[in-house]
């Protein structure tokens, strides 16, 4: 603990740690102070000026955010000078805002539209300076909608883009009048290294960063008598949803999340989980794979350490910063993309359905699985393997729209053939979780035995940090795999693309000598990926990682391997792991692209 | 306002006696708290505008146990209507050199810049001639001192000194939250040392003479001599190094035309001083002075009668509008609603209550700005639109 200072504020007197901030130390003593361009997340920026206050014998007002306290400051947060100068400074955000609520994406959840209410600005006298620009709406991502008219410069996406992601596609270009938030060249964002994480939506506190929803194009395709529209839920959404629908964060909400999507329509409702297993299967035998090749074949063209590739916003990072590394990169698709391939072929032949008619959606914690979705490889059943990707923002309205009274549904279950899941299925919705998942399933195919961690919790690989490292000795592995015998096998966990750059660096380096690493491009996991609820902030997520993990934790199955519905599709259909069909549908290849 | 008053004039800066390696190897060879008291006794405050006191800043830099330091001589004179410090690099380098090098030798700094403006690009080849010669001498008395010239890209805004940090550091020119402030967490974060061109000059004179030389000059709060850029409508522009303290009323009757309507003293951040308050002001630092003292960073322009104050505004407006850095919101949009607020007014799209809103948005400005320049758009807006309203409404 550091040295205690006293403070006053507003009359207040109040005791905080050296170092506090004035935001800080006001939130501590129950006093709000309101911010734009402050986020837990982020570095100190200072920008907005919203968050000014008054400091006795001061003429000039010192933002709370970025003034730390000092011994004896008395503070006022909600003097006169400080309500109009406050005032003022909302009224010119207002006025170079494009305040079209009504018809904005985000109208009900933007942070300036509730300063507004909050300060009654009911006279916009200041002269409305969108018409002096000429804004344009980027709609060129599949992913992100970027309408520079809606910005108010508080640079959070930049600081989000830079500092959690260390992708920099956005970044401040211009001063004065002409200063706006654009890209390399003010190329849309499509054509930018921006990796559709959505990171920048998540941390935007107006409508000027968006998802490119859906909504319509799904309403519409189940509304069509001739078509079978079949939902596939990610591990994460079941955690975040709940916010949306006014829940503490923290909840999980998986029997009523069923329950309303298929009061929504959809033909069947099924589970990406049963793909996360897939993928444990796939990757885990890869890695074995990899490994046998290594240690025994001696082959020098093998690519160790081999990374997920679950994540399609880290996927579009190294395809851009380290294309030569591609080939570290397992070569199992997505969850999403398994599932995906599967629909539109194993579950049409088994449920007699004609693939062309079947409508394939997904509800994901992510933006950037919109991108992902529309690569043109992704046609492996004949068809677009997935037609649309809604987030979990989108689900929440699509709920709200069709008046469900969320809160009253019975749980229900997901539909079979591709509803199963274990345990291990559903932590890869958190940072950690698919390393944890397949060091279950992999330990136990070598050695017979499970895992040797207490419950199988693995919890050297859960947690916050942005980069965690684990080891697990093999011991009397099964006469197989008795060349991996002693051998310790190095894991490396790693979420937020900042983190994962700085892996990748020390691989590039020679001075990582890691078998196995999960990249995570969202803060978290998908846990706090940029397709779930705003906001998002370390305690959030944290809660969100809990809910997760009880999830795991209260599952009779916990191990993917174990899923009946994995045993019956290898039985039936895909008949091993790496196979021939396996290869067609569950495999990809990737693509080097330039870093501009 | 007699007529038999003369200005007090100074001849210190420019006179060049090409003494600079005496008075070097003589400084370096004083203990440096000696050095820090002379500079503190002369009561020299910053000639950039904002008068801090040269010699407290240099002390708490000292004072810092950071085994890395620097010094860096602000040549970013980018204040419309200032044009004093490329006089100074041109006439006189080998004393803002000089100094440089003793703020690096009191502090502990061993790397000095000189951050020039973009627009001076001429500047450069004889400066580096300067300082290759300088280094040479530095050598020969073993002094381990080096000097580079870093060249800005024309934004006013680096001008403030942590943009001028960001922008040398490779990053885009914002003010950054102070505190912390320069003395302790500068240029690459290490205790920074950074004068205006003028100021170091001054040190020069006050390493060479003594403190009390400089401090005989000026009026209390307001000590020693500065260098003035009078430009506008005068029979005499240029520079002149005058002590501080003159009123006003004694600087138009030496530099006016006769018909002068007004004067805007430091620039376009600086106030506009209506014919009826010249007599009142007194240029210096703000003190217990009788009546307004305007500190400035030394740019006198004069209008008369047949200037429109709205014009000069509008001009100024559009200034700030342009160099704003954009990242704070009082200053990004406010000068845009000053900026187009005025031309409403003109045009009668806005009825003349608008300006008092306006003053009022000025002050928030004031309050609220991250830095320096937001902060003081409200100087000339206020004291334009106060004195010559009329012209703004017809």
């Amino acid at each position: 603990m550091g040295k205690k200072l006293k403070i006053t504020i507003n009359g207040e007197a109040v005791e905080i740690v050296k170092g506090t901030s004035i935001l800080e130390a006001a939130r501590q003593a129950g006093i709000i102070i309101p911010t734009l361009c402050y986020h837990k997340d982020l570095c100190v920026s200072g920008n907005c000026r919203v968050c000014v206050v008054e400091l006795a014998g001061q003429k000039r007002l010192s933002p709370a955010c970025a003034t730390p306290c000092e011994e004896g400051m008395e503070v006022l947060t909600n003097s006169y000078k400080v309500r109009n100068s406050r005032k003022h400074i909302i009224e010119l955000l207002l006025s170079e805002h494009n305040a079209e609520c009504t018809s904005c994406y985000k109208n009900g959840n933007c942070e300036l539209q509730s300063l507004a209410s909050e300060y009654k600005i009911m006279n916009q006298d200041f002269i409305h300076l969108v018409p002096f620009h000429n804004y344009t709406i980027d709609m060129f991502s599949p992913s992100i909608i970027k309408d520079d008219s809606k910005c108010i410069r508080c640079q959070r996406c930049v600081r989000t883009c830079a500092e959690l992601q260390g992708v920099n596609a956005l970044t401040m270009a211009y001063k004065g009048e002409h200063a706006k938030i654009t890209t390399f060249f003010e190329k849309a964002m499509n054509d930018v290294v921006c990796t559709n994480c959505g990171q920048c939506i998540n941390h935007c506190p107006t409508g000027a960063l968006v998802e490119k929803n859906y909504i319509e194009e799904v309403w519409t395709a189940i509304a069509d008598k001739n078509k079978h529209v079949v939902i596939q839920t990610a591990p994460a959404v079941r955690v975040g949803l709940g916010e949306e629908m006014g829940l503490d964060p923290g909840t999980r909400v998986t029997g009523k999340m069923v329950a309303s999507l298929k009061r929504l329509g959809f033909d069947a409702v099924m589970d990406t989980d049963f793909t996360a297993d897939l993928t444990i299967m796939e990757e885990g035998t890869e890695l074995l794979t990899r490994l046998k090749q290594a240690l025994v074949d001696k082959d020098p063209n093998v690519k160790l350490p081999m990374a997920t590739s679950c994540s399609p916003g880290w996927i579009k990072f190294i395809e851009h910063m380290y294309p030569e590394y591609l080939g570290h990169l397992s070569t199992c698709k997505s969850p999403q993309q398994m599932f995906g391939a599967l629909v539109k072929t194993y579950y049409a032949k088994a449920r007699n359905l004609d693939p062309d008619k079947i409508v394939s959606v997904s509800v994901m914690p992510c933006t950037a699985k919109k991108f992902e979705a529309a690569r043109p490889e992704m046609h492996d059943s004949g068809y677009r393997d997935v037609d649309y990707v809604l987030t979990t923002r989108e689900l929440a309205i699509m709920i709200k729209q069709a008046g469900i009274d969320f809160m009253r549904l019975e749980d229900a279950h997901f539909d079979r053939l591709m509803g199963e899941s274990t345990g291990a299925a559903v932590i890869f919705g958190s940072t950690g979780g698919v390393m944890e998942a397949a060091l279950r399933t992999a330990y136990e195919l070598v050695t017979g035995r499970e895992v040797p961690f207490e419950n199988l919790n693995i919890t050297a690989v859960r947690g916050i940090e942005g980069i965690r490292e684990a080891s697990i000795k093999i011991e009397n592995p099964l006469k197989e795999w008795s060349f991996l015998e002693g051998v310790q096998l190095k894991c490396a966990v790693a979420h937020g693309l900042v983190n994962a750059k700085s892996v990748m660096d020390s691989i590039v380096s020679g001075a990582a000598d890691y078998h196995f690493i999960e990249f995570m491009a969202c803060p978290g996991g998908c846990l706090g990926g940029g397709g779930q609820p705003i906001p998002t902030n370390p305690e959030i997520r944290a809660k969100r990682a809990a809910a997760i993990y009880a999830e795991d934790s209260g599952m009779p199955l916990r191990k993917s391997h174990e899923n009946p519905e994995v045993a019956k599709i290898y039985k039936d259909f895909l008949f091993s792991p790496l196979g021939e069909k396996s290869h067609k549908l569950l495999h990809t290849k990737y693509t080097a692209r330039k870093r501009r | 306002m007699s007529t038999s008053y003369q200005l007090k004039r100074a001849d210190f800066i420019f006179k060049n006696e090409n003494d600079w390696e005496e008075v070097l190897s003589k400084s370096i060879s004083r203990p440096a708290h000696e050095l820090i008291n002379e500079l503190i006794s002369s009561e020299l405050k910053g000639r950039g505008g904002a008068g801090f006191p040269t010699g407290l800043k240099w002390k708490v830099s000292a004072e810092d146990t950071s085994d890395v330091k620097y010094v860096i001589c602000n040549a970013d004179e980018g204040e419309p209507g200032t044009f004093k410090d490329r006089e100074i690099l041109s006439m006189v380098p080998f004393k803002v050199l000089t100094a440089i090098a003793i703020c690096g030798y009191v502090t502990g700094a061993k790397e000095g810049y000189i951050y020039l403006r973009g627009e001076y690009h001429f500047l450069k080849p004889e400066l580096n001639k300067a300082i290759k010669e300088f280094e040479y001498y530095c050598k020969e008395i073993k002094f381990d001192f080096s000097i580079k010239i870093f060249m800005g890209s024309g934004a006013y805004i680096c001008g403030e000194e942590t943009a001028l940090f960001e922008s040398m550091e490779g990053k885009r020119g914002e003010p950054r939250n102070k505190p912390p402030y320069p003395t302790t967490f500068g240029y690459m974060g290490k205790p920074t040392v950074i004068n205006n061109v003028e100021t170091l000059a001054h040190t020069y004179t006050i390493f060479k003479y003594g403190s009390k030389r400089f401090y005989d000059l000026g009026v209390q709060y307001s000590r020693g001599s500065k260098l003035f850029s009078v430009s506008g409508d005068t029979p005499k522009p240029g520079i002149y190094e005058l002590e501080l303290g003159m009123s006003l009323a004694d600087f138009v009757e030496e530099f006016g035309d006769d018909d002068t309507k007004a004067v805007q003293v430091g620039g376009a951040s600086g106030f506009l001083v209506p014919r009826k308050r010249f007599a009142e002001t007194n240029i210096g630092f703000q003190g217990k002075l009788v009546g307004i003292s305007l500190p400035t960073g030394g740019s006198m322009m004069l209008f008369n009668s047949s200037r429109s104050m709205f014009n000069v505004l509008d001009n100024y407006l559009n200034f700030f509008a342009e160099e704003s850095c954009g990242q704070c919101t009082p200053c990004r949009v406010g000068c845009q609603q000053l900026l187009r607020g005025i031309k409403a007014v003109k045009r009668g799209e806005k009825n003349a209550q608008y300006l008092d809103k306006m003053l009022q948005l000025a002050e928030t400005m004031q309050y609220t700005a991250k830095c320096g320049l937001g902060q003081s758009v409200a100087n000339s807006f206020s004291s334009i639109v106060e004195n010559f309203r009329e012209e703004m409404i017809y």
